[in-house]
């Protein structure tokens, strides 16, 4: 075996790629969110058509969308693993346990908050990358350019109160996933210090209440709007 | 005190094993809770039934022999070791469940005792400082600051107890490993052969089946010697530089 599938294939090696490939996806949240608040612009949704058009047309961005879908892939894929060799690690569960006692509920949880993501971002996929990329889209003419009108799909899809709860609840487990994995992931990079790991803690919870809640604050304007 | 113990007992490392009630009274709360248990094993021992095995030496809190997963903790509900935790911790009437370390790195032996030489393993695969015996060398020959010796020492009070992999969902053994590579990386002496050394111990805990960390820091806070999370991330600096840097392509 080379040294880098040795490495890659220890315990260590694997959180390695679960650490780096979060962050990856921590940093793809913000670029997104970004998108998405254009959607709350006063301008009919002229800045988000335009701007998902520049986004789409872009070859840059484009390999990074695909390298996106490949991280969220072998971040699943390898939680998978690690679960399975987690509960190999012990076969026979105690008959009691008070981890409440030692540790956050979400830190013990991240296998099934994330399961839930992937759900969401399955649901999601189809409903918006799905139809924007494939679907049958209308189209709006700006200033004698001709773009898909993504933000009719986006401002159609919330104005249905089931979907819009479905996509808020999506952001309270996003929040719970990210309060532990935010600060996680520097922990398996190694990263530790009395100078800085505070800061990163503070961060990592400010991340994980006011990115989710911004996300969740859109379908719900968008829907009041609507109605 | 009167109380109730649910036990688990199991004949030996092939038997299903289960839990089996007893009455105890006139317990005092200045008892520890392994003489609460010797009492116990003396009642058995005169009724003529098996007495229930467990793991205990020094009774100090220093060698790191005793175990117990006591009502949902490894060493009951204070931190610190089964030996140095009282019946003054429960109160009269209390049910306490008595469970063994349970990891497949820690096979059970008999009852709550179980089998930890996968960590003696995990020693023998680079925990030591290889050094050639001859004269005594000068006290204070190698300098070594004080904060640095300071952070060797708090990572070399690991007792070994396994604890940490009893509480860890994962039944981890990061905390013990990565408290073992810390001491020794620290300090000059152990430097020398620090590459190789984490690379050998991360394999060998490998090897045994240990689980992977999910930073929980359960190990941590149940951790009878407060071994700091930070050791894990020092761990994780060590082997992933020896990976790049060592002559083992």
């Amino acid at each position: 075996m080379s040294w880098v599938s040795k490495t890659l294939n220890s315990t260590l090696g694997k959180k390695l790629l679960m650490a780096l490939t979060g962050l990856f996806l921590i940093l793809f949240l913000v670029v997104h969110l970004a998108g998405n608040l254009q959607l709350l612009l006063p301008d009919g949704g002229k800045s988000f058509n335009i701007y998902a058009e520049t986004m789409a047309s872009n070859p840059f961005i484009r390999v990074v969308g695909i390298l996106n879908f490949g991280f969220i892939a072998l971040h699943a894929i390898y939680s998978a693993i690690l679960t399975r060799h987690n509960k190999k690690s012990r076969p026979v569960a105690y008959a009691m346990t008070k981890s409440s006692a030692n540790s956050t509920w979400s830190s013990r949880n991240m296998g099934i908050l994330g399961s839930l993501i992937l759900v969401f971002i399955l649901i999601h996929l189809r409903g918006f990358w799905y139809e924007f990329k494939f679907g049958e889209m209308p189209y709006v003419t700006y200033d004698g350019e001709t773009y898909k009108d993504g933000f009719a799909i986006v401002s159609a899809a919330f104005g249905n109160i089931i979907y819009v709860a479905f996509y808020v609840l999506s952001m309270a487990v996003l929040a719970f996933h990210l309060s532990h994995g935010f600060s996680s992931a520097f922990q398996t990079l190694g990263l530790n210090h009395k100078k800085y790991t505070p800061f990163i803690q503070k961060l990592g919870i400010g991340f994980a209440i006011v990115v989710p809640a911004l996300f969740a604050l859109i379908p719900i304007i968008m829907f009041i709007q609507n109605s | 005190m009167n109380l109730t113990l649910k036990v688990w007992r199991q004949k030996n490392p092939s038997d299903k094993g289960g839990f089996k009630t007893y009455k105890l009274s006139g317990i005092s709360a200045d008892m520890s809770f392994l003489e609460m248990l010797d009492v116990l094993n003396e009642d058995l021992s005169e009724k003529g039934e098996d007495p229930v095995h467990f793991d205990h030496d020094c009774r100090e809190g220093i060698c790191g022999m005793c175990s117990l997963y006591i009502n949902g903790q490894p060493h009951g509900p204070h931190q610190t070791t089964t030996c140095q935790l009282h019946m003054r911790s429960f109160r009269d009437g209390d049910t306490i469940t008595i469970e063994p370390w349970r990891a497949s790195a820690f096979p059970i032996v008999k009852d709550l005792v179980v089998d930890r030489s996968s960590f003696d393993r995990i020693i023998q695969s680079g925990g030591f400082v290889s050094v050639n015996t001859g004269g005594v060398p000068d006290a204070n020959e190698i300098p070594i600051p004080k904060v640095i010796a300071d952070e060797s020492f708090d990572a070399a009070t690991c007792i070994g107890c396994g604890a940490c992999v009893a509480a860890c969902k994962n039944a981890s053994a990061m905390l013990f490993v990565s408290a073992k590579i810390s001491q020794l990386a620290l300090l000059p002496q152990g430097k020398v052969e620090k590459k190789e050394r984490a690379e050998k111990m991360v394999a060998q805990m490998d090897k045994e089946g240990f689980g992977a960390c999910t930073n929980t820091g359960a190990c941590s806070a149940e951790c009878p010697k407060e071994i700091k999370l930070s050791n894990i991330a020092r761990m994780n600096r060590e082997y992933f530089s020896a990976s790049l840097s060592t002559e083992n392509v």
